[in-house]
């Protein structure tokens, strides 16, 4: 990764440079304080300005959301930068009519499956992309009704399209003994609804075609038209083991256009409940792993610690998944100072048992004969596809979202950002350790210097406006859009999760390896379908 | 290796004691709302911020449907509120399919074999069921096994709204399985559709699809109160209520 640039003069630049590029096509707004800029361009060369931001100054791709608003449609693609770069929004608008837009997936490559998502959900048509298609909607839903359309009525039930039975997906592997296997929607003995279709040969899977969004419950939709408080549950409850982070993320965008003040005691709230729900997302992850290689003794010895959190977080908010927590304006309950005593000292104890079995994996050779070298994710990968959070930390692709946007307070507070950089199994797991290590870090920097107050305000106002709220989930970046109307209803709910974001990029890791690799590939990615689908 | 067998020994058992004995563990459940009575003004504004029209009165008695909470607290933490709240997990509950010609007979008393399916489930409802598999839980030891396919499984585990997409997955399942056969759905969203359904892309719980038997209620329900729905799934323990009827306060 190329150095971070120097934050305030190239920000300031920024203007002047795309100004002189592009000559009366772009048209640029940076808010200085709050770190986001506007670029408002012209479709001719939004291409050339994302992979100017991309490839020349090292930002990575967000999310792109699509408005279908009254008299035209916004296209907005989101970068943010490393750190003190802030955000940049590069927009550009087309009449109601326009079907077809130019792609940018073939430059930066993390694009691609939001222009694939959105030309399911809006019927635009992303000239030059190649695998346009069946993607979020399956074949049964019928061709040319588009469900983010502003004119689609999501009361009225639809006919299913006739399925042919013949179908097979195309293959592509043609060689003696080829064969594929599918696994899913319904595998394993737990696990989520997904689809693999994997080619092989025998033993070695040489191409995975992921078949996802099963699990489409329509959550960008069914947002629209409902009051914020009502999205807020949406948001807390589509992945619910991340629920914290995704519900904080819509919080403050919120909070953000209606200028609502969160009490300094709930911004510090929040990073120790956002940190306690990583710490028990990386644990349940690590259990995964060890379950992964059928390692029992271990498998328990994390479970014992992942259940002893979900116990701990039920005790302090009464949620053992920390629901109903966020409000807008901060939280609905304060945490007494004993009961964040209690926190610590417990924390304190889980630490010596996950060091313990840290050391025993770190020593327990056929468990690291499975993840070392196995499913590797070069840097370059990690960077072209996008990916984010502990995954791409492991390839050493280090873009932390608390450390490069700071919000809630994290800017205060002092704690690293592991990295590796082999990129494999053993990689990935490590990073998940020190990480779970950092999480308690903080929350005993936050816990010893609590500041006094109330949790929350008493009374605020819902202003209309759009805004980005970001957080870095358990696992990796998260963007929340949102368009709140005069009436202090939603107009438009984009979310973007990091499962979306590193799915796309499972594939680099778990092709080219043994057949019996791949559910301990899924394990150390550590993915959640829910998220991913919304 | 041998460090691992002592590390497993050391940590002794952790295991529940339920259903031989209650757990009275903190932490085990985030509980449900019970029946209040209340002032007219609590009584409005109560009704009036349910997200989801779980609870009903009649006159100033309030009553709430677990089909539909989704345990968002706002009953619970707005200004004095009358709610009462009850921490057990003991949730299970038939359901008006579950009758005489259903059902798995007393040959599956001892031991029945699960098979899971995710119809669009959040996440939580699958980690809580993930615990049964796991130290603090432990369904093992009562007889009950998960299996990964339906052609050997007595009873359907179903936690979502059940999405459109996997309609046609869940239904092949149910249909695979050989009789008798159970389904139990597990988590708000299974009963009632939850916060996601009905709508375009949900439906408003398994029981549109295929017929339920047990009911768990919960967002998510704990894995103590699905272990009580496999229990009465086999007539170990007896039903719950899924609307509360007692009156507190
Ligand atoms: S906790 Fe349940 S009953 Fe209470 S307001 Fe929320 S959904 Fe309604």
């Amino acid at each position: 990764m190329v150095q971070s640039l120097n934050k305030a003069t190239e920000w300031l630049n920024l203007s002047e440079i795309s100004a002189n590029r592009w000559p009366g096509k772009i048209k640029v707004r940076c808010k200085q304080d709050r770190f986001i800029c506007h670029m408002e361009c012209d479709k001719s060369i939004v291409a050339d300005v994302c992979n100017w931001l991309f490839s020349e100054l090292d930002y990575s791709f967000a999310s792109l959301v699509v408005e279908d608003l009254a008299s035209e449609q916004l296209l907005t693609y989101i970068f943010y930068g490393g750190f003190g770069n802030g955000l940049i929004c590069v927009s550009y608008r087309i009449s109601n009519s326009t079907t077809t837009v130019p792609s940018i997936s073939n430059l930066i490559h993390a694009v691609d499956w939001h222009e694939r998502e959105i030309e399911d959900l809006f019927g635009l048509v992303f000239e030059g992309h190649p695998r346009l298609g069946d993607f979020v909607l399956h074949e049964e839903w019928p061709e040319g009704i588009n469900p983010m359309r502003a004119d689609f009525d999501p009361s009225n039930p639809y006919i299913h399209r006739e399925v042919d039975p013949d179908w097979r997906p195309l293959r592509i592997v043609q060689s003696p003994g080829a064969f594929m296997m599918p696994i899913g929607p319904v595998y394993s003995d737990f696990a989520e609804s997904a689809h693999f279709l994997l080619e092989t040969v025998g033993e070695d899977v040489i191409r995975i075609i992921p078949r996802f969004f099963y699990k489409y419950r329509g959550i960008e939709k069914i947002a629209e038209g409902n009051a914020v408080e009502h999205v807020i549950l949406l948001a807390e409850r589509f992945s619910g083991t991340s629920a914290f982070a995704h519900s904080l993320a819509l919080c403050k965008a919120v909070e953000n256009i209606s200028g609502i003040e969160v009490p300094p005691r709930a911004k510090a709230l929040r990073i120790v409940l956002a940190e306690l729900e990583r710490l028990r997302h990386h644990i349940g992850a690590i259990a995964g792993i060890c379950s992964s290689t059928a390692f029992a003794v271990a498998t328990s010895q994390a479970s014992i610690l992942e259940e002893e959190l979900l116990r701990l977080s039920g005790v302090l908010t009464g949620h053992r998944y920390l629901f109903g927590l966020n409000i807008l304006s901060g939280l609905s309950i304060d945490l007494a100072d004993d009961a964040i005593g209690m926190l610590a000292k417990n924390l304190r104890g889980l630490m010596v048992e996950l060091n313990k079995l840290k050391k025993l994996l770190y020593f327990s050779s056929s468990f690291l004969d499975r993840l070392e070298e196995v499913g590797a994710v070069s840097l370059e990968d990690a960077v072209s596809h996008g990916l984010v959070g502990p995954v791409a930390r492991a390839s050493g692709l280090l873009r932390d979202i608390r450390k490069v946007l700071p919000y809630s307070g994290y800017e205060k507070l002092d704690f690293t950002v592991p990295g590796e950089e082999e990129g494999d199994g053993y990689a990935r797991l490590r990073v998940l350790f020190a990480e779970a290590e950092q999480s308690v870090n903080i929350i005993n920097q936050v816990a010893s210097s609590l500041p006094p107050g109330s949790v929350n305000a008493k009374s605020f106002r819902i202003a209309p406006g759009e805004a980005l709220g970001w957080v870095e989930a358990p696992r990796g970046a998260s963007f929340h859009w949102i368009r709140v109307g005069e009436d202090g209803r939603v107009l438009r709910y984009r979310l973007t999760t990091p499962s979306f974001s590193n799915w796309h990029g499972f594939h680099l890791a778990a092709e080219n390896f043994a057949f019996q690799d791949f559910p301990i590939i899924m394990a150390t990615f550590g993915l959640s379908n829910a998220e991913s689908d919304r | 290796m041998s460090k691992w067998v002592i590390k497993g020994l050391r940590t002794g058992i952790k295991t529940t004691q339920y259903p031989r004995k209650m757990e009275t563990a903190s932490g085990v459940s985030p509980g449900l709302p019970t029946a209040a009575k209340g002032t007219e003004k609590e009584v409005q504004e109560l009704v009036f911020n349910c997200p989801t029209g779980a609870i009903e009165r009649s006159g100033n008695q309030l009553t709430v449907d677990y089909n539909y909470c989704i345990h968002c607290f706002r009953c619970k933490r707005g200004s004095q509120s009358p709610m009462g709240w009850d921490y057990g997990y003991e949730w299970a509950a038939n359901t008006k399919d579950s009758g005489a010609n259903r059902g798995l007979g007393s040959a599956f008393n001892r031991s029945i074999n699960i098979r899971f399916v995710d119809g669009g489930a959040c996440g939580a409802c699958i980690s809580e069921i993930e615990q049964l598999n796991k130290p603090y839980y432990n369904m093992h030891r009562l007889g009950f096994f998960a299996t990964p396919t339906p052609r050997e499984a007595d009873v359907l585990l179903v936690a979502g709204p059940v999405t459109d997409h996997m309609r046609l997955p869940l239904k092949k399942a149910y249909d695979a399985m050989p009789t008798p056969k159970l389904v139990m759905a597990v988590g708000a969203c299974a009963l009632s559709g939850g916060i996601f359904g009905p709508s375009f892309m949900s439906d408003a719980g398994v029981s549109e699809l295929i017929p339920v038997d047990v009911a768990v209620p919960g967002c998510p329900p704990p894995p103590l109160a699905i272990i009580h729905g496999l229990l009465l799934a086999v007539k170990r323990k007896s039903s719950a209520l899924l609307t509360s009827s007692e009156v507190r306060g």
